[in-house]
């Protein structure tokens, strides 16, 4: 390096150290490693890359000038939901998931990382508490990617190629499903609703057929509708000899009913509620809960953290902790193991963990309690502002539609922000039958203030009724 | 000068931690969610009762109830139970880069600038972020020398899942999507580069190497036909050895209508230095997680940046971030894209932190940690090769290793039957974290892979070498002392380990255990 000094990353960096290495090496500089590489393979030129910021100091500042042109949900009211929500976030999980030990772990086995089995198998065995499941893989990169895994293990468990899919279910998770069953396993949609938003069984009954691995809903519904059908679902597809995949929100399940309670065979979600700041979408990590059967545990193509003796070791009373049935895993393998496994979403796995325990079967209750009774206040309000519309006007649990007559989501979405508001997400795109509409989202951390100032937003915003 | 230290009185924590449902007391709890205010609770307490009884939780739930300082304690002890790089000599875990993960990071992600985002507001309120992913983008456009880049896959192995998606999007944009069926990769690529493609539907043919270690090039020639989708190699390989062939393979599958993938998870001895452009790869990708300074988080979040040529591009997963000169945008307009990889951006936290780490390094900084990755790791060899009984994969073949190096046990096996499972346990007790031996199957006999890349000091790889000569050294006196280890981790050696791979003892949540082993 032209500067003399060590790069603080780069111990070795040091011109003596760095001089000793290649002298004990007899060599001249690292060209004499390089040599192995054709000169008609090497780069030579510089790399265009901007001129570094070595003071740490200075490059707080340079990042942190960055993130300023961002507007964030601290300091504006922010209502969007749909796949990551705006939670409290407890300070312990904050805690425990910069702890540099599982921060920055990777594939130690038990015998290195004992504590990170652990707590992987007891978030494993949390996740299944809540969603009335008796087995659970380590994280998936996201809710989409817990969809896609399971569609291709019930397909490998029936032996039968095609999925069905609710159409009410969220559009970046039925994208992601239709890449990963490429190119073997169908996709198609179950109609719904319109009116009540609820999966219509008629359409079910008429599509589900031999051919019928799997049938995936979600509820809440990405639109916000708790389908009430829910096991009659499930028991419609089994009657066909299909398996039920089931999405849920996990901060849903201390009010409502465990899938497993009715009949699901896989329950798919997302951890990012349980102990996760939104992060641009980067707080996502998928579950996939399914029944202590061979006939599915032998489908996953994630690692498994399982407990395997009362006594794990040579010594009285330890817990063991290992993989179980490794030889599944494309790791052990290659091309014959299922799918393939590789670095997912461990530590918001570990930290949904804290997040579980700190709740404890009273926090999910109070928790969903007190978004409902949020959303039912939202909705009440929201009904009554003209131009403003509920198209499904059922209880919700957090993310609900709200139309727009007379003005586009996008105008009014612009016009909050000047108000402090982050409006909903514009979903006119992806469900044209509810015109104009956004999908908005109230959780715990809203209060009475800060739903009101949507409320007052909006009637300051929408034309008056007459106008409309 | 600093000094090598030998840690023979090293003790991992070991805190006998009950599992948490054992600290369990019913009433007890560690956070009071916030209410609804009184006004909305009190005109809507009814609310459940609007609900059919149906969807009602009904059935009992069976988490713990601890109280704050409890579950902080447990976790804790939890994570002193776990070896992070941050904390220990992990040049253990070769292929994987193990390189420091910067403090300054962690403090930059915990931004509400950052942490309180939404990914879907409007972009006009997320420039800033909109900005980085640009920028990051354009910088690994300059470490490979590709065209476009995606950072929305959330790993290695998910960046080569959507590489094999775009294999086939391409070949089947051009009416050969049926007769092209096969994709060849080499034994010492990672598993994902077979298991990638299979699962993307892919016949897989392996490619085994020369006596070199190279892989074989004829048998790659033989194996490519009408048939073959593409190649999917790591270079380096595994094993450490850059394959000085990777053009010439290149125009093999490119002469029978085949493209080809450049697994680059081992590319942190090679910024700046040789680029997949160069040798005419159709797509490349990195771990940023590895390469990039971020951590490993016991196995993610992670980014797998696919880097591509411009004719690829279209296939790319939406949306594609762009800069119009003034203002970042997504582009989701892009017909023939195969659609969402991974839900939003991908895993934001990881390109943010990667974007920080590289501005702190710059073109020369990276070309720096290549150098001294490569000089490390040939330093370590040299006095890895004074230990007696150790081996290394095709020693002795002329060609001077790049970054990594698998080392091997087999010779010692052959003499006291302590093997590479052994000899991990018992560096454990040296406070050296579980090294990465290989993956299946062990081609090389007894294998361990090590990869002392530059954030490690000469001190790091000398106290590395003495803990390995140390466990050769009491195998070849106590062969029993190694094979019974650990004694000084958070564990002893394990028994009844059958019962992982056994339907009835098995259990992946604790209710099946209790079960299973009729425990309270």
């Amino acid at each position: 390096m032209t500067k003399k000094f060590a790069h603080p990353y780069i111990p070795n960096s040091q011109p003596a150290i760095k001089a000793a290495l290649l002298k004990a090496l007899d060599m001249k500089s690292a060209e004499d490693i390089y040599k192995e590489i054709p000169e008609h393979l090497r780069y030579r030129k510089k790399m265009n890359i901007p001129e570094p910021i070595q003071s740490e100091y200075l490059l707080l500042r340079h990042v942190e000038g960055i993130l300023q042109k961002n507007k964030n949900a601290k300091n504006l009211v922010c209502f969007l939901g749909g796949g990551t929500w705006q939670h409290y976030v407890p300070a312990v999980c904050d805690t425990i998931m910069e702890r540099d030990e599982f921060l920055t772990a990777y594939v130690g086995e038990a015998y290195s990382d004992h504590g990170k089995f652990q707590a992987l198998f007891e978030t494993g065995s949390m996740i299944c508490d809540l969603t009335g499941m008796d087995a659970c893989n380590t994280p998936v990169y996201d809710w989409g990617n817990a969809v896609a895994i399971a569609s291709r293990m019930a397909s490998r468990t029936t032996g039968r190629k095609e999925i069905l899919i609710a159409s009410n279910a969220g559009p970046e998770r039925v994208s992601i499903v239709k890449n990963y069953v490429k190119p073997d396993i169908a996709v198609n949609f179950i109609n719904y609703d319109k009116g009540t938003g609820l999966l219509d069984l008629t359409d079910l009954k008429a599509k589900l057929s031999k051919n019928t691995a799997a049938v995936y809903f979600e509820t809440p519904s990405y639109i916000g509708v708790i389908e009430t059908q829910a096991a009659k679902i499930c028991k419609l597809a089994k009657a066909k000899g299909a398996l039920s995949i089931v999405g849920v929100d996990p901060s849903s399940l201390g009010v409502f009913e465990a899938p497993g309670a009715y009949g699901a065979d896989y329950v798919v979600g997302n951890y990012q509620p349980l102990g996760q700041h939104m992060q641009f979408g980067g707080g996502c990590g998928g579950f996939i809960c399914t029944h202590d059967d061979k006939k599915f545990i032998a489908e996953y193509p994630s690692l498994l953290f399982g407990m395997y003796a009362v006594d794990g070791t040579e010594e009285d009373g330890e817990l063991g902790f290992g993989e179980v049935f490794y030889e599944r895993t494309s790791y052990a393998s290659r091309e014959k193991g299922k799918d393939f496994v590789g670095t997912s979403a461990a530590l918001i796995g570990i930290t949904a963990g804290v997040y579980m325990a700190l709740m404890g079967p009273q926090g999910f209750k109070e928790l969903g309690t007190g978004i409902l009774q949020r959303v039912a206040y939202t909705k009440d309000r929201l009904a009554q502002i003209p131009g403003v519309s509920l198209p499904i006007d059922s209880v919700g649990f957090s993310d609900f539609l709200v139309s727009f007559k007379g003005k586009s989501v996008a105008e009014v979405n612009k016009a909050l922000l000047a108000f402090g508001v982050i409006g909903g997400k514009d979903v006119s795109g992806d469900f044209p039958e509810f015109g104009q509409s956004a999908l908005y989202s109230v959780t715990e951390v809203h209060t009475k203030e800060d739903l009101d100032k949507l409320i007052d937003a909006l009637t300051a915003i929408m034309p008056t009724a007459d106008a409309v | 000068m600093a000094k090598t230290k030998v840690r023979k009185n090293f003790h991992q924590a070991r805190w006998d931690e009950p599992i948490i449902y054992d600290l369990s007391t019913p009433g007890l709890r560690g956070i009071i969610p916030p209410e609804a205010d009184a006004e909305i609770s009190a005109a809507y307490s009814g609310v459940m009762s609007k609900l059919p009884a149906e969807v009602k939780r009904k059935s009992s739930i069976d988490l713990p109830e601890v109280d704050q300082k409890h579950v902080l304690q447990h976790w804790l002890h939890l994570s002193q139970e776990t070896m992070g790089s941050n904390i220990s000599n992990d040049i253990s875990e070769g292929t994987c880069t193990m390189k420091y993960n910067p403090r300054v990071n962690e403090t930059i992600i915990a931004d509400p600038g950052f942490a309180e985002l939404h990914p879907d507001q409007d972009p006009d309120t997320v420039q800033g972020m909109l900005e980085i992913f640009y920028k990051f983008e354009n910088m690994l456009k300059e470490v490979s020398g590709m065209d476009y880049v995606s950072l929305q896959p959330g790993g290695g192995n998910h960046a080569v899942y959507t590489a094999a998606s775009i294999v086939r999007a391409y070949h089947a944009a051009r009416g050969e999507a049926e007769q092209r069926d096969t994709v060849i990769t080499t034994i010492f690529s990672h598993p994902c580069d077979a298991a990638a493609p299979a699962t993307a539907g892919y016949k897989i043919v392996t490619v085994y190497p020369d006596e070199r270690g190279v892989p074989d090039i004829e048998a790659i020639r033989a194996a490519a036909d009408e048939h073959t989708a593409a190649i999917f190699m790591t270079n380096p390989e595994d094993i450490g050895i850059y394959n000085p062939y990777a053009d010439q393979i290149v125009d093999i599958i490119h002469g029978v209508g085949g493209l080809c993938f450049y697994d680059q998870a081992n590319a942190n001895a090679f910024l700046g230095v040789a680029r997949a452009r160069e040798a005419g790869f159709d797509m490349c990708h990195f771990n940023v997680h590895k390469t990039f300074g971020t951590p490993h988080g016991s196995s993610g979040p992670a980014t797998g940046a696919l880097c591509v040529r411009d004719y690829l591009a279209k296939y790319l997963p939406v949306p594609v971030t762009q800069f119009d000169g003034q203002k970042y945008w997504l582009d989701y307009d892009r017909p023939e894209s195969l659609g969402k990889i991974r839900e939003y951006l991908g895993v934001a936290s990881v390109v943010l932190k990667a974007y920080a780490w590289t501005m702190m390094m710059g073109d020369e900084g990276l070309r720096e940690c290549a150098e001294i990755s490569v000089i490390n790791n040939n330093y370590m060899q040299k006095l890895m090769a004074e230990i007696p009984k150790m081996d290394e994969a095709f020693k002795g073949n002329g060609i001077v290793r790049q970054e990594q190096i698998r080392y091997s046990f087999g010779k010692l096996t052959e003499k006291t039957g302590v093997g590479s499972d052994d000899a991990n346990r018992r560096m454990l007790d040296y406070g050296i974290p579980w090294f990465w031996s290989s993956h299946h199957p062990w081609v090389i006999p007894e294998p361990m892979t090590l990869e002392p890349c530059e954030t490690y000091t000469k001190e790091d790889i000398e106290e590395y070498v003495e803990v390995v000569k140390a466990v050769v050294g009491e195998a070849l006196k106590d062969p029993d002392l190694v094979k019974n280890a650990p004694y000084n981790s958070a564990i002893h050696k394990r028994k009844n380990e059958q019962n992982l791979d056994d339907p009835k003892k098995w259990a992946l949540t604790w209710k099946v255990f209790k079960k299973k082993f009729k425990v309270d």
